[in-house]
């Protein structure tokens, strides 16, 4: 399989290892009165793959949808390679960033959503090419070029040429996952990305995000229900609820040896029998 | 009876003419329609408090109002200030902006239901707002508000019968001529089957739209296939037939 770093583009310069690839500075989120996230801080290092685990409404979709600037931001700010994604500390005051700013910053981030949302009016190739072609200003052969060689990497060569409906929900899926690599984006956001997806056809998705994770550099924020996934592709797992952050470890550490009695409740309740190690799929 | 058809044949061709403008009037405020429909569609979608303002003034008041009325103010009573417009132009502008107006609420409402999903892919993608209107939104609100394009577009046919009022000799007064050489129940019986068939031809070429642009959006076969003489494929007929 190709790697996926397209050795045509030139990369850009990033940013010394120690800035934060993401950081959450007094995040406020709310829902009219609802309060969904408060005084909510962390980072994500750079090449982290960062695992958000926690009940429904626990906030941990809200995190991924604010850093895609899906939902706007209540408080605080929030900082891509230390840049502000949406708001900014001007004199003191926090200042809304134009839009032309925010789409600098936006465009290193790519997001892979629940119901796929591949684009009914375009073929399985044009959903791919569409972003390089328009935002990023490739020619259209190169974004071609770059479009099958992803198309092989997710198993759907011949695929190119079909209506995204024809595909089953699985391969839609991969298709998603190469249309948001074809931006060959910095940080790669997964939204319950097998959640809409019947058990059986679950693996071949996560077996090529998987294979993402070994092959390139992307720090991922991952919000899923397959703890092994989980397991196996992350290196960082942090445990919400009510908004916050109850508990941050390894995965090792996370899934084998939780020290908060939320977390240990939580992840009894998903993986059944407490003493059964996670992954029996 | 024989009489009466000797009568229609006599005045075919001057029906003929009144069709013309009767069409001409259709098209021409169609045309007028849409591009008002489009721009004032957007418009009331757009955050600017002012443009959108007055983009909703611009639909209320034009739907507000009465056809008739708008005819007669811009014939006799723009002369009045100084603009006199050809009857024609009249005509279609009434037209135009009255549909267009109501026309806008579709453009509106059928942009508002692509689904939120199509909408989040285009940010996550970073596609600009004109890029995301224009390759992705559009297209698929597009097939759905046809349906309801085309119900205006009958309507719009049909309120071209009121142009005699401004002097326009179209279908509706040319079989109103006829009326005094034949009688009432064979005049309007002939303008009931013309307006019909016309009407019947415009919803069949929409509905030719409407099949294209579901079939772009990969729902239903393409317009070829349906214009095909083929058997009905069991897909269209597990639907209820209602290809």
């Amino acid at each position: 399989m190709p790697t996926i770093t397209d050795p045509d583009t030139v990369p850009a310069p990033r940013p010394a290892a120690s800035v934060p690839a993401i950081k959450f500075e007094n995040v406020e989120k709310r829902f009219g009165d609802n309060v969904v996230l408060k005084d909510l801080n962390f980072e994500v290092a750079r090449g982290d793959r960062v695992t958000l685990i926690g009940p429904s409404g626990s906030g941990k979709t809200t995190i991924l949808r604010l850093v895609m600037t899906l939902e706007e931001l209540s408080g605080g700010y929030i900082y891509i390679d230390g840049e502000p994604l949406t708001h900014e500390e001007r004199d003191g005051k926090r200042v809304e960033l134009g839009e032309k700013a925010q789409k600098q910053i936006r465009k290193r981030i790519g997001m892979v959503f629940q119901q796929f949302n591949l684009f009914p009016n375009m073929s399985v190739l044009e959903n791919i090419i569409e972003a390089p072609v328009h935002v990023l200003g490739q020619s259209k052969e190169q974004a071609t070029a770059r479009a099958m060689e992803l198309l092989e990497s997710v198993g759907l060569p011949d695929k190119a040429d079909a209506h995204p409906l024809e595909l089953s929900g699985g391969q839609q899926q991969r298709v998603a996952i190469a249309r948001a690599l074809a931006m060959d984006p910095e940080i790669l956001l997964l939204d319950e990305v097998t959640s809409a997806l019947d058990p059986e056809i679950v693996g071949e998705v996560l077996g090529i995000l998987r294979h993402i994770a070994d092959t390139t550099d992307i720090t991922m924020l991952i919000v899923t229900h397959e703890m092994q996934f989980a397991r196996d592709v992350s290196n960082r797992v942090m445990m919400f609820d009510g908004g916050k952050v109850v508990e941050e470890a390894t995965p090792e550490v996370m899934f084998t040896n939780p020290q908060h009695e939320r977390t240990q409740s939580f992840l009894q309740a998903v993986l059944g029998n407490g003493e059964d190690q996670i992954g029996t799929r | 009876m024989e009489a009466n058809f000797a009568a229609l044949a006599e005045a075919a061709p001057r029906i003929w003419e009144g069709l013309g403008i009767t069409l001409l009037l259709t098209l021409g405020g169609a045309l007028l329609a849409i591009v008002i429909a489009v721009v004032l569609g957007l418009g009331a979608r757009l955050n600017n408090v002012f443009l959108r303002g007055i983009c909703r003034v611009f639909i209320e008041f034009f739907r507000g109002t009465s056809l008739v009325v708008q005819l007669f103010f811009f014939f006799f009573v723009l002369p009045q200030l100084g603009v006199d417009l050809p009857a024609m132009v009249c005509g279609i502008l009434g037209l135009g902006l009255n549909y267009g107006a109501y026309c806008a609420e579709v453009v509106r409402g059928s942009i508002n239901s692509v689904p939120t999903g199509q909408w989040e892919a285009t940010t996550a993608l970073s596609l600009s707002k004109a890029q995301r209107m224009r390759r992705i939104i559009f297209p698929q609100a597009w097939a759905l508000m046809i349906p309801s394009l085309t119900n205006y577009l009958i309507h719009m046919l049909k309120g071209t019968a009121i142009v005699s009022f401004i002097t326009l000799a179209d279908l509706t007064f040319h079989t109103e001529q006829l009326r005094q050489d034949t009688n009432t129940f064979f005049a309007y019986g002939v303008s009931l089957v013309i307006y019909f068939v016309l009407a019947y031809i415009l919803t069949l070429m929409m509905k030719g739209l409407e099949v294209q642009a579901k079939h772009k959006l990969g729902r239903g076969e393409s317009l070829r296939d349906t214009l095909s003489l083929k058997a009905p494929d069991t897909a269209v007929a597990a639907e209820g037939g209602k290809g």
